[in-house]
């Protein structure tokens, strides 16, 4: 067997229908991922239909900066992601390991800046429940807003921290094997779901943190 | 185009249409805001689709699956929203 292919396993005919059966259904986890998301997307768009101007207070009440910052964080970590499953193809180990170790500070620091702006939040009385506190006629919909704030962010950081972790034991595997690109399917797969988890926040970031017109 | 090459066009372009959409929460055009911010990220969307996660060079059977995906969600915000929009 040569050093470049994934060993056969047995219910498969060929390496290709094994790789495209493993990239299939992770495509079709990624599928119900969307619905899962977009059962929460669909609950922002009737709350913020029926609250728009609650909604658009509570936006400005998000930190711009961090937000910011976080968007570039996950779009950078995507990109090392990619060449990480490309270089893996080619069988270079220490770059990938690298590139992987990279992404996966990167997710760390997303994790810390979103767990800062939590903080931030929950120090504010912006943390639904009997603790939420906004002065104002709108404080209902600031709340609803809220909701959704902790609600979808919190669901898209568990993404992040299982996505860390994944490229975490795709980097540990590579360290370790003898014949690193054999495990470019795992790499590939374990990217599309990180490109997937920045997919999503490429949408959150926009609808909570930009709504309100800024100046 | 090599694809590390291709990668780090796709993560420029990404990185201008952030600051692009940034830049336009700071212009006032109404309700316009949020369907400006919603195209942007559909095209950053797209890019992150196409480019990293390489779905041009996927067979068609991926192809399918990712719009069977986006058909599900269709059907999932259209029947709601028609039905919650139509009540009286």
């Amino acid at each position: 067997m040569s050093e470049h292919a994934t060993p056969l396993a047995h219910q498969f005919e060929e390496p290709v229908q094994q790789q495209e059966a493993a990239t299939l259904g992770m495509w079709i986890f990624l599928a119900t991922e969307v619905l899962l998301f977009g059962g929460l997307f669909l609950a922002y768009i009737i709350y913020r239909e029926q609250a728009p101007l609650a909604f658009s207070e509570a936006s400005g009440k998000t930190m711009l900066v961090p937000g910011t910052i976080n968007t570039a964080i996950l779009l950078l970590s995507s990109y090392f992601v990619a060449n990480a499953v490309h270089l893996t193809a080619l069988g270079r180990r220490r770059e990938v390991v690298l590139l992987l170790l990279e992404a996966i500070l990167l997710a760390m620091a997303f994790l810390i800046i979103k767990g800062f702006e939590y903080h931030h939040k929950i120090e504010e009385g912006l943390f639904p429940g009997a603790n939420f506190h906004f002065a104002g006629t709108q404080a209902r919909g600031v709340q609803m807003f809220f909701v959704l704030y902790f609600a979808m962010t919190g669901l898209h950081a568990l993404h992040v921290a299982v996505g860390a972790t994944i490229l975490g034991v795709c980097a540990v595997k590579i360290l370790f094997s003898r014949y690193p690109a054999r495990l470019a399917t795992m790499v590939d797969v374990s990217g599309l779901y990180w490109h997937f988890v920045d997919l999503v926040w490429v949408f959150l970031f926009p609808l909570f943190y930009l709504i309100s017109h800024r100046s | 185009m090599n694809p590390t090459k291709q990668n780090a066009w796709t993560l420029f372009v990404l990185f201008v249409l952030l600051a692009g959409t940034v830049g336009a929460a700071y212009v006032d055009v109404g309700k316009w805001n949020t369907a400006i911010a919603m195209m942007i990220s559909t095209v950053k969307a797209a890019l992150i689709v196409l480019v990293f996660m390489k779905l041009h060079r996927s067979g068609h059977l991926v192809v399918l699956t990712f719009f069977a995906g986006l058909f599900w969600l269709a059907i999932l915000i259209s029947l709601t929203l028609g039905d919650f929009f139509s009540r009286s």
